[in-house]
C-alpha cells in the first residue's frame, strides 16, 4: 500500500484522478454548504435568536440560496491590483485544502488513497495554503489586505510547529505516519486517552490554523477589516469561505481519524461500511461542534498574546510531550505511563493558562519608527540602556 | 509512451517553466512564484522516482518555509522599487559563466553512459532511513542543527541591534 508511484497501474490512471477529483469537489461542496447552516444555526441558538429561516423548511436552503447568489455576483479587481495574483491568490488556498482530502481514510477501505505517510502528507499539503493568504494580501494593492496577509502567514507558519509536533507526538505511540495504521491501534483505545496533552496542543493549534475566533486576527473586521479577502468579491471570495470550511472539515476529520478513534474505537474494525462511516463522522461533527462552540464563547486575543501563546506555551508542551513519550516508549513502560505523563502536561498547561488569566495585562511596548523622527526614542528605555545591552 | 513518461515529461515542463519564469519575470514577486512552481515539479519527480518521503520533506521545506521566507524579503523591503532592470553592467561576464556552465552540464549529459532501463527499483522505507540519520549519523545530524541555531540566534540577535539604534 505504498503511494501509486513510478510502475503506475493501468491506462486507467487518469480516469481514476478524474473521478477522485470530481468526488472530492462534490462531497466538499455539499458539506460546506452544510456546515455553514449548521454554524448558523448552532450560533443562533447560542445567542438565543433562530437564525435562517426563510428559505426552505427552518432555512435549510439558505446556503444554496447564497452560493447561487455569489456567484452572480460581479466579480471585481481593483484597477491596482496586481492582476495575476490577485487571480490566482484563491486558488492557491483552495487546492492545498483539497488535495489534503486524498490522503484521509474515511473507512478501513473508503479512502481515494491509502498513504503509508498520509499523516505527513496532509501536513505537509495543508501548510502550503498560507501562500495564498500571503498573496491575496500582497496582490490587492490595500494596506489592510497586506497587514493581514502578514498577519495570516506569520500566525499560519508559527502554529504549524506545535500542530506538527502534537501530530509527530501522536505518531510516536502508534508507531507510524500512515493514517489507517494509526487508526487500527486504536482498536481498544482512542489515543486521546494516552495523549490528553496532544490533543489540547493540537485544537489549540487547529483552531489557529483555520484563522477561527479566538484566533481570527488576520480577518479582524475591527482591526483590519476582513484582511486578505477585503477588495475580494462574489465567486472569488466565496472560494476562500469555501476552502475556510473544508479546512474546517478536514482538521475536524484528522482530529477524529488521529486522536478519537476514527471508525475502529469503539466497535471495531469488522462493523460493517456503513457503521464505520457513521462513527467517523460522529466524531468529525463532535469536533467541528466543538469548534463552533469555541467561535461563540471567546473573545478574539491581540496578535502578539496570539505569538507568545505558541511559542512560550505551546511549542515548549509540545517538546515536553515528545520528551515524555520517548523516555516512555524507549524504556517500554507500560502505556499508562504515558497517561500519567502527557495528563500531568496538560494540568500544567492548565495551570499555565489559569495563572495567565489572573495577571494584569502586559503593556505593549510602542517601538519608535526606525529612521524616524528621534522625538519618539525618548517614548521608550533611555537611549544609553538600550544601546548598552545589545553591544 | 506509458503514463509514469507521460506525467515526467508534464511535470519536466512545469519545472523547466518555473525555472525560465524565475529568471525572466521582471517582478521580484512573480520570479518567487515561479521558483515555488520549479520547487513543486521537483517534488513531483521524487514521487515519480518513489521517493515520496524526500517529495514531501520538498513540499514542506522548500514549497512552506523557504518560499515564506523568499516572499516575506520581497515584500517587506523595498525591492519592488527597485528599478526594474532586465541587464545589468555585468553581462558580458554572466553570459560568459552560465554558457560555461551550461556546456560543462550539457556535455556531462552527453557523455555519461546512462543505463537504459534500471530495471528493479529499491524502495529505501523511511524507518531505514531515519534509524540511518539518527543512530549512525546522529552526530553529523546534531551538528548541522547546532549550525542552524546558531544561525537563528545571530539574525535575533542582529535584527535586536537594528532596532536599538
Amino acid at each position: 500500500m505504498s503511494m501509486p508511484s513510478a510502475g503506475i497501474n493501468i491506462e486507467n490512471a487518469w480516469l481514476d484522478a478524474f473521478v477522485g477529483v470530481i468526488v472530492i469537489v462534490g462531497l466538499m461542496t455539499v458539506v460546506v454548504m452544510a456546515l455553514i447552516y449548521i454554524e448558523r444555526k448552532v450560533a443562533a441558538r447560542m445567542q438565543n435568536r433562530l437564525g435562517p429561516m426563510r428559505v426552505g423548511p427552518h432555512g435549510t436552503l439558505q446556503s444554496l440560496a447564497d452560493a447561487l447568489k455569489l456567484i452572480g455576483k460581479e466579480d471585481l479587481r481593483p484597477a491596482t491590483a496586481d492582476r495575476w495574483i490577485f487571480e490566482l491568490a484563491p486558488f492557491a488556498v483552495f487546492v492545498p485544502t483539497f488535495l489534503a482530502f486524498i490522503a484521509i481514510p474515511f473507512t478501513q477501505n473508503l479512502a481515494i488513497s491509502f498513504l503509508d505517510l498520509g499523516l505527513f502528507y496532509v501536513v505537509a499539503v495543508t501548510g502550503l495554503s498560507f501562500l495564498g493568504f500571503l498573496l491575496a494580501g500582497w496582490a490587492s494593492d490595500n494596506k489592510y489586505a497586506l497587514l493581514g496577509g502578514m498577519r495570516a502567514a506569520a500566525q499560519l507558519i508559527s502554529y504549524e510547529v506545535p500542530l506538527v509536533l502534537s501530530l509527530l507526538a501522536v505518531s510516536m505511540v502508534a508507531g507510524s505516519l500512515a493514517l489507517h495504521e494509526i487508526v487500527e491501534f486504536q482498536g481498544r483505545v482512542p489515543l486521546v486517552v494516552w495523549q490528553p496533552l496532544a490533543f489540547f496542543i493540537f485544537i489549540a493549534a487547529v483552531l489557529a490554523e483555520l484563522e477561527r475566533q479566538p484566533f481570527d486576527i488576520p480577518t479582524a473586521e475591527s482591526e483590519v477589516v476582513g484582511g486578505p479577502f477585503i477588495e475580494y468579491s462574489g465567486i472569488r471570495w466565496s472560494m476562500f469561505f469555501l476552502a475556510s470550511y473544508a479546512s474546517l472539515f478536514i482538521y475536524s476529520l484528522l482530529g477524529a481519524i488521529v486522536f478519537l478513534g476514527g471508525w475502529n474505537w469503539p466497535l471495531g474494525a469488522e462493523a460493517g461500511l456503513w457503521l464505520q462511516l457513521i462513527w467517523t463522522f460522529a466524531k468529525t461533527s463532535l469536533l467541528i461542534l466543538l469548534f463552533i462552540w469555541i467561535r461563540f464563547s471567546f473573545p478574539r486575543l491581540r496578535i502578539d498574546q496570539l505569538m507568545s501563546y505558541c511559542w512560550k506555551v505551546l511549542i515548549p508542551l509540545s517538546f515536553l510531550q515528545i520528551f515524555l513519550n520517548g523516555l516512555v516508549l524507549v524504556y517500554g513502560w507500560p502505556h499508562i505511563f504515558l497517561l500519567l505523563t502527557s495528563g500531568a502536561g496538560l494540568a500544567l498547561a492548565g495551570y499555565i493558562i489559569a495563572r495567565v488569566g489572573q495577571t494584569e495585562p502586559r503593556k505593549v511596548r510602542l517601538i519608535p519608527v526606525r529612521g524616524g523622527r528621534k522625538a519618539t526614542a525618548s517614548l521608550t528605555a533611555p537611549e544609553g540602556a538600550e544601546g548598552g545591552s545589545s553591544a | 509512451m506509458t503514463v509514469a513518461q507521460g506525467v515526467f515529461y508534464l511535470i519536466a515542463a512545469l519545472a523547466v517553466t518555473g525555472g525560465l519564469g524565475v529568471v525572466l519575470m521582471r517582478s521580484a514577486v512573480h520570479a518567487a512564484l515561479f521558483l515555488i512552481l520549479a520547487m513543486l515539479a521537483v517534488a513531483g519527480l521524487y514521487i515519480l522516482l518513489a521517493s515520496e518521503f524526500l517529495a514531501l520533506v520538498q513540499v514542506l521545506i522548500y514549497g512552506g518555509a523557504v518560499t515564506v521566507l523568499l516572499i516575506f524579503a520581497l515584500m517587506l523591503t523595498r525591492a519592488s522599487d527597485l528599478p526594474e532592470t532586465m541587464v545589468g553592467s555585468q553581462w558580458p561576464l554572466a553570459a560568459v559563466v552560465s554558457s560555461l556552465l551550461g556546456g560543462l552540464l550539457i556535455a556531462a549529459v552527453a557523455t555519461s553512459n546512462w543505463p537504459g532501463d534500471v530495471g528493479e527499483t529499491t524502495l529505501v522505507p523511511f524507518e531505514v532511513l531515519g534509524d540511518a540519520l539518527f543512530r549512525r549519523w546522529a552526530v553529523p545530524f546534531e551538528i548541522a542543527s547546532l549550525v542552524l541555531l546558531v544561525a537563528l540566534v545571530g539574525a535575533i540577535v542582529l535584527s535586536h541591534q537594528d532596532e536599538g539604534e
